[in-house]
């Protein structure tokens, strides 16, 4: 099924939906299997698997340090095929999807990369620094391999500029609600709510939100505006503080009063 | 050929949320340059405030001494704030009042571009931030002091190498929460499009003025331009005014650090430790490994400690225009030296590796030939790092009572 009509036929029987994510190899291989598999078993439905990059630009300081501290201990891209082979293998129910920066899909070789990403059934690709205008043929290759290429709303993007770049996406749209790096918290008021019926309005593809969500009020907030839920740092600060292990209890918590949901 | 590519090379990879912050800077780029106003306008900025044109001076003891080529050295030294980077800065804040805001950032390595816009930014009443590797600020003391002097906050970037392109990455990093009321000011022929054609517009006026200086000095075009290249901004504005000459051959000199053999060095074109690739907004040939990580860089000039090199130098070294050679910091001493004893004048660090590779081909050159340094900057900037390469002993001493007098 393609990735857009399997998040609209679980939204049928969910508020909203969660995407998580993480750095490959940050702090280490074992902890990403096990904080995986806490966030599989406790209803996530997308996971981005960022493979990590010596100059992450559009990353906020927690990730950023993940990044590098992932590089130091000497993560290859190798490594993070294999490892996300065998996540994707072992967690059919959870949508993997690689995010990088474009320098670690040119380098491999962008057909080659994308060729193998699909093979090893992953869904699609985030890379937040390469813009429609720049990626041509990566759009056009994921496209006839059925994968999805992920494209971004940004607070700054006009209406045109919002449907010129929908169309040329699949999956889901990843709306940045606001301006900065990844990692900082914003409220919801009615800029946001504004925005987010103007991103609505511009495509029929989910809307996927994130803007340094980390409590069940954050995620509640969302619901009916949004399709699913974005959450990136605040796993990451988790596993830095408590350990995989707290990992569970967080994700469960983020929709623990969901109608309709046992939990 | 798609708008901002040189052959292969350039294009504008930029996150999405910065999608109209570049619609409106291409728009007002365009703009400016259709408009013979501004061009005029910047001119007449630069000769009152910042002695252009430069002069072109003729090395006559060191063409003597070497006993070949007639040396000539452009004197982008003599700019307002000591190098070449006036001209790009200058220029860009021109630009940033007609665009209305009132913030600028920077990057910086050497922290001549950090000083040049923390100065621009005085002049033109604007908030300043400039972003620096902390292993420059350890380097480069003396141009952070000017840059808070003038005004400017420096903040220190701890990630990654602590160079040159983790500054240019903290720099994005806050473009990307402030740009409504802040335009970032790329120090070089860098980054994504239009900053490249930008820059090297801006600073074209070095090779304006030195085509006209040379046929009026020497009679005819010069045989061979050198320059340093780090991002590739001075070399670019030299070069730019002899590229109609096919006669005339240009080279970019790039730092050879401890030895372009060994993994100490910031050599794009020479070497063969760079390939194609896509950072910092751009495509071009970096320093990576397999997996498309970037690799350490080390020059003794911190102004060419740089993973990248511009996108059109890229091209021109592609197509053959552009010769690469590469100076070692042994040699760029040896040269500083030499032009100090025989011209009574400092080049910067950076600079510097343009002399090295002029002053090993000039013996050869015939004495009705001439060639062109571009001396992009003047190296007192530099005087810690160059007394510390010298092992200065006196120098050491003065170090040490100044410390010994703060402690007290
Ligand atoms: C004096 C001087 N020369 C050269 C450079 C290198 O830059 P570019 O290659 O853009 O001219 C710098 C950069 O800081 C510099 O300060």
């Amino acid at each position: 099924m393609k990735l857009d009509d399997d998040l609209k036929s679980r939204l049928q029987s969910k508020k909203i939906l969660l995407m998580t994510h993480l750095v490959l190899g940050y702090p280490s291989f074992e902890t990403n299997r096990e904080v995986i598999r806490q966030m599989a078993e406790n209803g996530v439905d997308c996971i981005e698997l960022q493979i990590p990059f010596s100059e992450p630009m559009a990353d906020g300081p927690v990730i950023l340090k993940a990044n590098q501290d992932a590089l130091a201990q000497g993560v290859r891209v190798e490594d993070c095929f294999r490892f996300a082979e065998e996540m994707a293998a072992e967690f059919s129910q959870v949508n993997f999807l690689f995010m990088t920066y474009y320098n670690i899909v040119f380098r491999y070789g962008e057909t080659r990369f994308l060729e193998r990403t699909r093979e090893i059934g992953l869904v699609g690709t985030i890379i937040p620094d390469l813009p429609p205008e720049e990626g041509e043929s990566y759009l056009a290759t994921s496209r006839s391999l059925e994968l999805a290429p992920i494209t971004f709303f940004t607070p700054t993007s006009t209406d045109e500029r919002m449907r010129q770049v929908a169309a040329r996406g699949e999956g889901f749209v990843y709306v940045v609600a606001r301006r900065g790096v990844t990692g900082e918290h914003t409220e919801m008021d009615t800029g946001l709510v504004g925005y987010l019926a103007r991103c609505h309005a511009a495509t029929d593809l989910p809307l996927a939100v994130g803007f340094g969500i980390a409590s069940r009020a954050d995620v509640a907030m969302l619901e009916g505006r949004a399709d699913m839920a974005v959450i990136g740092t605040a796993t990451i600060r988790l596993v830095d503080e408590q350990g995989a292990g707290a990992v569970g209890a967080f994700i469960a918590g983020l929709h623990a009063d969901e109608k309709g949901r046992e939990r | 050929m798609k708008k901002g590519y040189f052959g292969q090379w350039g294009g504008a990879f930029i996150p999405e949320v910065l999608h109209a912050t570049f619609v409106e800077l291409n728009a007002e780029y365009e703009k400016a340059r259709q408009d013979p106003a501004f061009w005029q306008e910047y001119l007449d900025l630069m000769g009152n405030y910042s002695c252009r044109p430069t002069p072109l001076t003729f090395a006559e003891n060191l063409s003597d001494y070497l006993g070949g080529a007639r040396i000539y050295i452009k004197r982008e030294d003599l700019n307002h704030t000591g190098a070449h980077k006036a001209n790009n800065v200058m220029g860009q804040g021109l630009l940033v009042r007609r665009m209305g805001k009132k913030r600028v950032i920077a990057e910086t390595g050497a922290g001549q571009h950090g000083v040049a816009t923390a100065t621009m930014a005085a002049r033109f009443g604007f908030d300043c931030t400039i972003y620096m590797g902390e292993e420059d600020v350890v380097r480069q003391r003396p141009n952070v002091f000017w840059m808070e002097k003038l005004g400017a906050t420096v903040v220190p970037v701890t990630d990654g190498a602590r160079t040159l392109k983790d500054a240019i990455n903290e720099a994005f990093r806050d473009w990307v929460s402030s740009m409504d009321n802040t335009h970032y000011v790329l120090g070089t022929v860098c980054g994504p499009h239009p900053f490249p054609e930008m820059v090297a517009w801006f600073q074209s006026v070095i090779g304006i003025e030195a085509k006209k200086q040379i046929l009026a000095q020497h009679g005819k075009m010069p045989a061979r331009v050198y320059a340093c290249v780090g991002g590739g901004s001075n070399a670019m504005g030299i070069f730019q005014g002899f590229f109609a000459d096919d006669g005339v051959e240009l080279i970019g000199v790039e730092a050879g650090g401890k030895g372009i053999d060994t993994d100490q060095h910031a050599s794009r074109m020479c070497g063969d430790r760079a390939a194609p690739g896509v950072a910092q907004g751009y495509k071009t040939m970096f320093l990576q490994n397999d997996d498309g990580q970037m690799l350490d860089t080390h020059s003794i000039a911190a102004g060419l400690d740089y993973v990248g090199i511009s996108p059109i130098l890229s091209d021109l070294g592609e197509q053959g225009r552009v010769r690469f050679e590469a100076a070692t910091d042994t040699e760029v001493l040896e040269a500083l030296s030499l032009t100090m004893k025989k011209e009574g004048i400092i080049p910067a660090l950076e600079s510097a590796h343009a002399f090295v590779q002029a002053i090993k081909e000039a013996p050869d050159m015939g004495r009705d030939e001439a060639v062109i340094i571009n001396m992009s900057g003047r190296g007192d900037k530099d005087i810690f790092t160059i007394a510390h390469a010298f092992d200065d002993p006196s120098w050491k001493e003065f170090i040490i009572d100044r410390a010994d007098s703060y402690r007290k």
